[in-house]
């Protein structure tokens, strides 16, 4: 029986959609906890999971939530969890332990401004450091983002189909605008959605080892429960799963849980280019800010500007190369954010000191505007 | 046509982000053009200061937010006096009489009724003050239709509530025709 | 004879336990217990936190899990409810347990999800050098309380009680053949069921309080572990200083999986 939302076109929230997406995508399982402004994912869910068959548990807290979602996900069912800074801070511990036990799942962080409890029914993209390195340890992380209810639907269908690809926590970034504004979406007929799903051993449980990775990287976990008994620890591990001491066997696990990534950048990587052929003036943006670029972008040309927009669509990995490869030909970079330049300092770092990169921030809780932009493009030129 | 910016003011419970909603609705699935509605309160859920905000175009719609309103509805002394600078020349603002009752110079059109009391007397409840009021902006601006008003109401509001809803409406829109009559 | 290498992980022995620890008891009467129950290895879960306690999912042939510090029981959690045919058992320290994953504790205790916790309860952290722990009792030394422990300790099972877990138990590496029975009647039970397990810290514990050797553990674990009919009927001078051992709590309450599958189950009927 399709969904009963299934080809309708309605208007509805970025959280809202978002839980919609994780509904397209297969996933059944959702723990979390309260906590504003991601709150409707969660309230979302809890209506709409028994229709479905899903299971959805409001946890005694955020680390608790992180911990079942990675349980469940054992079990071979798609599992999120959804929240926001504070909580996003509290889920660090086990957002490592499913990077580096390579468990699928995936993460939304609602941003709200901070730090600490900070601002929050304000928005912000204060996280997006956070997102890269907030767990200890080295390892390669995705973080996706989305500026509208129709992309979040369609990002958070993408995070599941790249943790079930690369079997690791896949972060979505989302901030207060794009979870609270609510506009058009069309959802489609969920068979027409592409889905990955993990793979499963090809071979007899006794020559089965987890963390072999046939095919080079990724490593093939069997779902619990189906006949394959291993062992799945936090611990430096070798393929066995079993905890090692072996100094090769810990360095190679940590090198491969960065290459995994590293390797597979150009699939994971996404970017949208908008009139950036003849740009003298290139203007990094992502999710809510991109909106205002977009428009700020139309407005500069009207003024004469050779202005274009670099919006990203993926965080992490960082599209270093992308940049770099535009970084001869224009005059300057200019990228508004709402925190104090986090990813300008990326932007920096894959230019290269080829062109100059101007900062545009804010931090009061307020949207940047296209106005402001326009300016501080003026400003440039 | 270019962007048509509304914004509902008033205090948190009034139902300004529910009525936001339902306008936007009206015009993106009912109109069939596009609209975007975005909100803005503070931490508690009842009182303190709450807006949404609707952004119409039939272009696409990037920048979520309202710059320069086309419409304000204010049913605080406190709104009214911290947005109505943010009207556009010849914009209109709407107010509820018995509440805002000193208005701010500026050069936009001002339309008084006591919408709240018009939902408690005339409607009988005063929760529909937030529905009263959208009768009143449709009739007064024209941006979105009638049809298209009532039929996202009805999608929206809690079963059981529809008869007096649509009445709240209906009062509305005779308000805000008698308003544009003068 | 027993055939305990059907259950076991051979290659990963010997296990990291000092000798003298109990820890290896409770694994040996876990094992009995589910070949009783004639539970299938591919069906049983073993969700552990951090410690020594924790370490116990590397030794036991079945699915295995070992998360982090006091996150078990939330793994578990999400194990269970994800897949409920799944027998789900946590095992889980004294400190993994009940105090940086107290929280996980009690409200898995309060929504009485379906799983079986071991809390091996050797009053201290062993692994870490022998730190004081929720359970030290007041006066005793460790590495962080080296004039003596100023603070009361918690009581494990009546924790569990209070917080509204349907079976709690408590048992004794001294008395192995009754703990069998009680990890046993645990994973019988349908809903969150507990077994604080006393076990011996002859290493981090025992030394710095007199108690040395391991036999001197298990004497004093032979002598004031109490099975709960016989404590009843002692008088209040003969219960100090006494534990009680045995079934503390046995009561049928809704348990959570059921209860969600429930809820699905009418959406299905009126959708």
């Amino acid at each position: 029986m399709p969904d009963r939302y299934a080809g309708r076109t309605m208007m509805m929230q970025g959280n809202q959609a978002c839980a919609e997406g994780a509904m397209a995508a297969g996933c059944r399982f959702f723990a979390g906890y309260p906590i504003t402004p991601s709150s409707e994912i969660a309230e979302w869910l809890a209506l709409r999971f028994p229709e479905v068959g899903g299971k959805f548990i409001q946890m005694e807290d955020e680390i608790g939530a992180m911990g079942a979602v990675i349980g469940a996900s054992l079990t071979g069912v798609k599992a999120m969890t959804a929240t926001s800074g504070p909580g996003f801070s509290l889920k660090q511990e086990n957002i490592g332990y499913a990077a580096m036990a390579e468990v699928p799942c995936v993460v939304v962080d609602v941003q709200r401004g901070g730090p600490s409890t900070g601002m929050p029914t304000l928005p912000s993209q204060m996280d997006v450091q956070q997102a890269r390195w907030g767990a200890h340890g080295d390892h390669g992380v995705i973080a996706l983002t989305a500026s509208s209810a129709q992309e979040t639907f369609e990002q958070t269908i993408r995070a599941f189909n790249l943790a079930e690809t690369y079997m690791m926590p896949v972060l979505l970034l989302l901030d207060e605008i794009v979870g609270h504004t609510t506009e058009r979406i069309v959802i489609p007929d969920w068979d027409t959605v592409e889905r990955i799903d993990r793979k499963q051993p090809e071979v007899p449980p006794d020559e089965y080892l987890p963390y072999r990775c046939p095919e080079g990287l990724i490593p093939v976990l069997a779902n619990f429960g189906t006949g394959y008994r291993y062992n799945i620890t936090g611990l430096c591990h070798n393929e066995t799963g079993f905890p090692t001491n072996n100094k090769q066997e810990n360095e190679s696990l940590v090198i491969r849980l960065t290459e995994k990534i590293v390797a597979h950048r150009n699939e994971i990587i996404r970017l949208k280019r908008m009139m950036l052929d003849d740009a003298d003036i290139v203007i990094f943006a992502y999710g809510t800010v991109a909106r205002s670029a977009r428009q700020a972008v139309m407005e500069c040309r009207e003024q004469g500007i050779k202005a274009g927009l670099l919006e990203a669509t993926v965080l992490w990995p960082f599209p270093t190369e992308e940049v770099y490869a535009l970084a001869g030909s224009v005059n300057a970079f200019v990228v508004p954010e709402l925190n104090l330049g986090q990813m300008a300092r990326e932007v920096e770092l894959a230019v290269r000191c080829a062109a100059p990169v101007h900062r545009l921030n804010r931090v009061d809780g307020d949207p940047i505007t296209p106005l402001q932009i326009l300016d501080a493009v003026k400003e440039v030129v | 046509m270019e962007r048509y910016e509304i914004r509902l003011s008033g205090s948190g419970g009034q139902g300004l982000i529910l009525a936001g909603k339902i306008l936007a609705e009206a015009v993106a699935i009912y109109d069939r053009r596009n609209a975007v509605q975005t909100q803005s309160y503070g931490p508690e859920a009842r009182g303190g200061a709450s807006r949404a905000e609707v952004v119409i175009s039939d272009g696409e719609i990037d920048y979520p937010k309202a710059m320069r309103l086309d419409l304000l509805l204010s049913l605080t002394q406190v709104s009214c006096t911290k947005y109505a600078g943010d009207l556009k020349k010849d914009g209109i603002l709407i107010v509820d009489s018995e509440a805002v009752t000193e208005i701010p110079q500026g050069d936009f059109k001002v339309y008084r009724t006591p919408i709240m009391e018009i939902a408690v007397e005339q409607v009988g409840k005063a929760v529909v003050a937030n529905i009263v009021a959208l009768g009143i902006m449709t009739a007064i601006s024209g941006v979105v239709s009638e049809e298209s008003m009532e039929k996202a109401i009805l999608a929206r509001v809690p079963k059981g509530t529809e008869e007096l809803n649509m009445k709240a409406f209906r009062m509305g829109l005779e308000t805000g025709r008698s308003l544009v009559a003068g | 004879m027993f055939d305990y290498l059907t259950y076991v992980r051979e290659g990963n022995f010997p296990h990291i336990w000092c000798s003298g620890c109990g820890h290896g008891i409770v694994l040996k009467s876990f094992i009995r217990a589910i070949d009783k129950l004639g539970i299938h290895r591919d069906e049983a879960v073993m969700v552990s936190g951090i410690g020594c306690s924790s370490r116990t999912a590397g030794y036991v042939d079945i699915n295995t899990l070992h998360t982090t510090h006091g996150r078990a029981i939330a793994f578990a959690t999400g194990v269970k409810f994800a897949n409920p045919k799944l027998h789900v058992i946590v095992v889980t320290g004294d400190g993994d347990a009940t105090a940086i994953g107290g929280n996980h504790y009690i409200h898995a205790a309060r929504r009485n999800i379906d799983l079986t916790v071991l809390i091996y309860n050797n009053y201290i952290y062993g692994m870490t050098g022998g730190q004081v722990s929720p359970t030290t009792p007041r006066g005793a030394r460790a590495s962080t309380s080296p004039f003596g422990n100023i603070e009361p300790p918690f009581n494990i099972s009546g924790l569990a009680s209070a917080a509204g877990a349907s079976f709690v138990a408590r048992g004794d590496v001294y008395h192995a053949q009754k703990l069998e029975k009680l990890i046993t009647q645990a994973i019988q039970k349908k809903g969150f069921s507990v077994v604080e397990v006393l076990s011996p810290c002859p290493t981090a514990y025992g030394r710095r309080n007199r108690m040395a050797s391991p036999v001197t553990l298990m004497e004093w674990l032979r002598d004031n572990c109490i099975p709960v009919k016989k404590y009843e009927k002692m008088s209040e001078e003969e219960r100090s200083g006494k534990i009680r051992t045995g079934v503390l709590i046995d009561i049928e309450k809704p348990e959570f999986t059921e209860e969600y599958r429930k809820l699905v189950d009418s959406m299905q009927v009126r959708g």
